[in-house]
């Protein structure tokens, strides 16, 4: 079997199965979300791209744009890692959905808001992804960083340039009801080499 | 204005005065430029990886440092680079998160520049900066005028090597 072929084949099944895990472990982000902010929390239908690496930094507003990332490994069954990135306004309106403050900054309290968000939203990402292939998944503590966008997008990336020279994105667009607030966060969910065949077989996907 | 030469993610480009190379937000992966200081004919390479070997999709030769390095060598040789008088800059190499456990994907940022030194040595090239390491971003523009590297970054501040 050629690894390469996954994510060049990804327009195929292999994306409706990853979109529909998309589609699940958002819906579950979406409803920890809204019971963390104590809000209604609604979500579009996210997006799934395969893109060229040169692409993907134009989606969070060019390689310098400061973004956040969050990222977490991913132990278990499969290993590799899963990182939720923003746009730091975003970033920011989100942890003023969670702790309204008068100023809103990038500091330690910030920061450490963010960490527990992207926790809670790439923990029930992955426990749906856990249940719907019946493997045992766990992430790590998370790890953040805030810089330029190409800098931070170049850790999923590198570890997708391993196997391919497109990356894989799972877009979702969260929406407080209430004042009608957006927030955008991009999914860069990447397992290790040797995961994708676990992954598929435990899907009942043949590559 | 000197035109501006925008280099992507695993790609490379050859260029001359008044041209100047970039490339944006430099992660983990190594900017490499590399100069003929008599013809100025100059080079900036963005890789990813350290090693097209150990890879089996590895048709993208700029993506990686070994296959990167001997393609623009080739390049410039052809618009007048004399291999002997070359020498290079190199920053990028950054760890953007961190970790306790000693994974080896990491680390890929210190690992790709430990490829980059090696293959550079190898090849007898002098390394007239080194700005890697470190967990933040960079952008770098290298003028082939004079050989001098900008490199910005956001909170860790501006400097020319």
């Amino acid at each position: 079997m050629v690894m390469s072929g996954y994510i060049e084949q990804m327009d195929t099944v292999v994306i409706d199965v990853l979109k529909e895990i998309g589609n699940i472990g958002a819906g579950n982000a979406a409803t920890a979300l809204a019971k963390m902010i104590n809000k209604k929390v609604d979500m579009n239908v996210p997006k799934v791209n395969v893109l060229d690496f040169a692409e993907v930094p134009e989606l969070l507003g060019g390689a310098e744009n400061q973004v956040c990332g969050i990222f977490f490994k991913i132990e278990g069954d499969i290993d590799g890692s899963i990182m939720f990135v923003l746009n730091i306004e975003d970033a920011l309106a989100l942890v003023s959905l969670l702790m309204p403050r008068d100023d809103n900054t990038l500091d330690e309290f910030t920061f450490s808001a963010l960490k527990e968000i992207g926790n809670i939203l790439s923990g029930s990402y992955i426990s749906s992804l856990s249940g719907l292939t019946n493997l045992n998944i766990k992430i790590s503590i998370p790890s953040i960083a805030v810089d330029m966008a190409g800098a931070v997008l170049s850790v999923p990336a590198i570890e997708f340039g391993q196997v391919s020279d497109k990356i894989l994105i799972i877009e979702n667009e969260f929406i407080e009801l209430q004042e009608d607030d957006s927030v955008r966060g991009f999914f860069f969910l990447v397992p290790d080499l040797d995961s994708y065949d676990t992954l598929f077989g435990s899907l009942g996907i043949q590559i | 204005m000197s035109q501006v030469i925008k280099v992507g993610m695993a790609d490379l480009k050859v260029a001359g005065p008044p041209e100047v190379l970039s490339t944006l937000g430099l992660g983990s992966c190594i900017g490499i430029c590399l100069y003929d200081p008599v013809t100025k004919v100059s080079g900036l390479a963005h890789i990813m990886l350290p090693n097209s070997q150990t890879i089996r999709n590895n048709s993208n030769r700029a993506k990686f440092a070994d296959t990167a390095i001997n393609d623009m060598i080739g390049e410039m040789i052809t618009k007048g680079a004399n291999k002997r008088r070359l020498v290079g800059k190199i920053a990028g190499g950054a760890q953007m998160f961190s970790f306790s456990s000693s994974n080896d994907m990491m680390k890929i940022g210190a690992r790709n520049a430990d490829a980059v030194r090696s293959i550079l040595k190898d090849m007898g090239i002098p390394i007239k900066a080194d700005d890697t390491g470190g967990n933040f971003g960079r952008t770098i523009e290298f003028y082939p005028e004079d050989g001098r590297l900008l490199i910005k970054t956001i909170g860790h501040g501006t400097k020319t090597v």
